[in-house]
């Protein structure tokens, strides 16, 4: 299961597909979905609520809901441990090596750190417990632990607000002590999922420049997950575009802003506001998302897509081809000019 | 928090001035007094009475003062521990209250460890396991227990305690033993005569219980803290315990202050079909027969606990969970 090889990617995500039985039906929230991040690279995952961003990330560290199942796929991960790459598709979701993942190795930001912490435990003791799952330590040394890591996170009076509980934090220190608690085993890769979208507009930008910051001065990688592309612009150097539990296209930063490939991505370019063209007309994209318990056929994106290019779109799945050096996209228009 | 608490406490007394006042009012409302019909029962019975004898009745209980005097010898004997004088029973209500409290405290006290005993773990365990297949039977024996009638349960278990164990029961004592000093017998006997009411007046808090335990736990299980914690490594099982199990029990604490009242009103008609001599059926008697010493001292005892005891939980609310100490 395990293999020696250190050149290779920090995480390699592969075809990754989930399924979730429920009573209503099967939902497919994952459908393929493949992505790759290097040690210290930052990547942005973007795509519309309900593609499967939050999924992704939870099908990494095994935390899936219940009766969700991994039913297809490969996320080879090299671990701080031994260098050892290990599946983590295929490990026991309970077993002691995926917990010392969790955390230790892969850790989280979530969106909301209001209800992500604990409403009757301190800050202090939610960020020594991670601290001393995976480094244990006398409680004094842990405590001097909490107080560096809110100092590092730009928390002041670290000492007294070690001792608050979330709701007594502003909403910017209280994602700023979540950050705090993310990087007290010191992870190899930081999962932000939505980090900033709780926030206040003002507080926004200070807590991305804090994440980036610490990203590039700990050397961590980083997996950006939004559904606002304003957001990566500035913080991430590859983007993945998610559609329906699938990656549609990928690319470097820039690539992805400046010649969008798929349709989809276009579409979710000319609905953001920006600083550019706050006067414009924003143009929400057309029709609604497909519901996840029936899957349209063919490309995914057809049943909102205004630039079809026949009946194939319907029936037959684009293969992901590359548009340009470094940049991918899965659209008929693509495959076209190449053929 | 020690402000906080002075600050209730002091509340409290203006609360329970209040209530004491409506209480007096509320056992004087009825026409008549408890003399008048007392009365009317002996000369029923051809007994003359003598307008002096008459006089000193009603001189004896006050009955000849204004209201407001009345109503101040009252809870001035009260704040003195003299509960005044019940005629039904032709004691003081002092007596007739301690020795019955103590039995309805051990009842209660029964049946409540019993009810945690029974509904704390099958709580945890349907919340942990939902739509398992002892999930469902214990939703099942649940639901059965709320829609049985507990005096039901009473009789069922009073018939079956008889035919198999055939001991004579109702009471908490078999009839030997009634009268008898402690000893060891005795104590053997009243064991064996409790389980019934414990089990019956524990049963319905325990369906109950169930599933409070198992929709509060659930409620917090799909908390986002919890997908934090699993996030962090934590052990799935310490993770239960030290985070949603912890909060789901703070709605359980705030159920302490109704538990206070509830030991002296509570199951007054299982004490009746079994014959307990617990405060219920007492309570219920006095209110019939409009019995204002005993009645007003039960009602304002009930009251005085349902504030301490919504004082005690607010307490406890607030040492367990710090959103409410820091309001
Ligand atoms: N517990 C669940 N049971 C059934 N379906 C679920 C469950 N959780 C998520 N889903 C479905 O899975 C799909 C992907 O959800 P996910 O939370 O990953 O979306 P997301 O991209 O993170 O969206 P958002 O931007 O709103 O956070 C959605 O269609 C959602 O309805
Ligand atoms: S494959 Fe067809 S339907 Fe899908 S995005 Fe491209 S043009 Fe639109
Ligand atoms: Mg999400």
């Amino acid at each position: 299961m395990s293999t020696e090889a250190t050149d290779a990617p920090l995480i390699d995500v592969e075809n990754l597909s989930v399924v979730i039985d429920r009573d209503e039906g099967v939902v497919r929230p994952l459908n393929g979905v493949s992505f790759r991040i290097d040690a210290g690279q930052a990547v942005g995952i973007v795509g519309e609520s309900g593609c499967g961003k939050t999924m992704t990330s939870n099908a990494l560290l095994r935390i899936l809901p219940p009766g969700a199942k991994i039913t297809s796929g490969h996320i080879r991960y090299r671990r701080k441990l031994d260098e050892q790459v290990v599946d983590l598709a295929t490990i026991d979701s309970g077993s002691a090596e995926m917990r010392q993942i969790r955390g230790g190795d892969i850790s989280m930001i979530f969106q909301e750190p209001m209800t992500a912490f604990s409403p009757v435990h301190t800050i202090h003791n939610q960020i020594a417990e991670m601290i001393q799952l995976h480094d244990p330590m006398d409680d004094q040394a842990a405590r001097r632990r909490v107080v560096e890591l809110l100092d590092l996170v730009g928390i002041s009076g670290p000492d007294e607000r070690a001792d608050d509980y979330a709701f007594q934090l502003s909403g910017g220190m209280r994602q700023r002590a979540m950050i705090a608690m993310a990087l007290a085993s010191k992870p190899r890769l930081l999962i932000a999922d939505e980090p900033t979208t709780a926030l206040d507009v003002t507080v926004q930008a200070r807590v991305l420049k804090l994440i980036q910051r610490l990203q590039r001065e700990l050397g961590l990688a980083l997996m950006l997950i939004t559904h606002d592309l304003g957001v990566i612009a500035h913080t991430v150097e590859y983007v993945y575009v998610m559609y329906l539990g699938q990656v549609i296209e990928e690319g470097p930063v820039v690539e992805i802003f400046d010649n969008p490939a798929h349709p989809y991505t276009q579409a979710l370019l000319h609905s953001i506001p920006s600083l550019t063209n706050k006067d414009k007309r924003l143009e929400p994209i057309e029709g609604s998302v497909p519901s996840a318990f029936a899957l349209p056929t063919g490309c995914p994106f057809h049943t909102r897509c205004t630039k079809q290019v026949g009946d194939k779109c319907k029936r037959q799945m684009p293969a992901h081809v590359e548009v340009s050096k470094g940049h991918y996209a899965s659209c008929f228009i693509h495959t076209e000019e190449g053929s | 928090m020690l402000n906080y608490i002075i600050r209730r406490v002091l509340l409290m007394i203006p609360t329970l001035v209040a209530i004491s006042v409506l209480i007096f009012i509320i056992i004087q409302l009825p026409p008549g007094d408890i003399i008048t019909s007392r009365l009317q029962e002996l000369q029923a019975e051809g007994q003359d009475i003598s307008e002096e004898q008459i006089e000193a009745l009603r001189a004896r209980y006050n009955l000849n003062d204004p209201l407001h005097i009345q109503y101040f010898k009252w809870i001035g004997g009260i704040l003195v521990g003299n509960m005044g004088y019940s005629v039904m029973y032709g004691q003081s209500v002092n007596n007739l209250i301690w020795e019955r409290l103590g039995f309805t405290l051990l009842i209660t006290f029964s049946a409540t460890l019993l009810t945690w005993l029974i509904a704390f773990p099958v709580g945890v365990y349907s919340a942990l396991r939902q739509y398992s297949v002892l999930d469902y039977a214990a939703t099942l024996m649940a639901f059965v227990g709320l829609a049985t009638p507990n005096f039901l349960l009473a009789l069922v278990l009073m018939y079956l305690g008889y035919e198999w164990f055939g001991i004579a029961v109702g009471g908490l004592f078999s009839p030997e033993y009634a009268s008898a000093d402690w000893s060891m017998g005795k104590l053997g006997d009243l064991l064996a005569h409790l389980w019934i009411p414990a089990v019956v007046i524990g049963m319905g808090g325990t369906a109950g219980m169930v599933r409070i335990m198992r929709a509060n736990l659930l409620d917090e299980l799909g908390k986002p803290y919890v997908t934090t914690a699993l996030a962090k490594g934590l052990h799935p099982i310490r993770l239960v315990i030290k985070y949603p199990l912890r909060i789901a029990l703070n709605p359980f604490i705030s159920t302490v202050g109704w538990m206070l009242p509830h030991l002296i009103s509570g199951a007054a008609i299982i004490a009746v079909v079994l014959s307990l001599p617990t405060t219920g059926p007492l309570l219920l008697d006095s209110l019939k027969n409009q019995d204002m010493y005993l009645a007003g001292s039960f009602l304002l005892m009930l009251s005085a606990l349902t504030v301490i005891g919504t004082l005690l939980s607010d307490i406890l609310l607030a040492i367990t969970d710090p959103r409410i100490r820091y309001e």
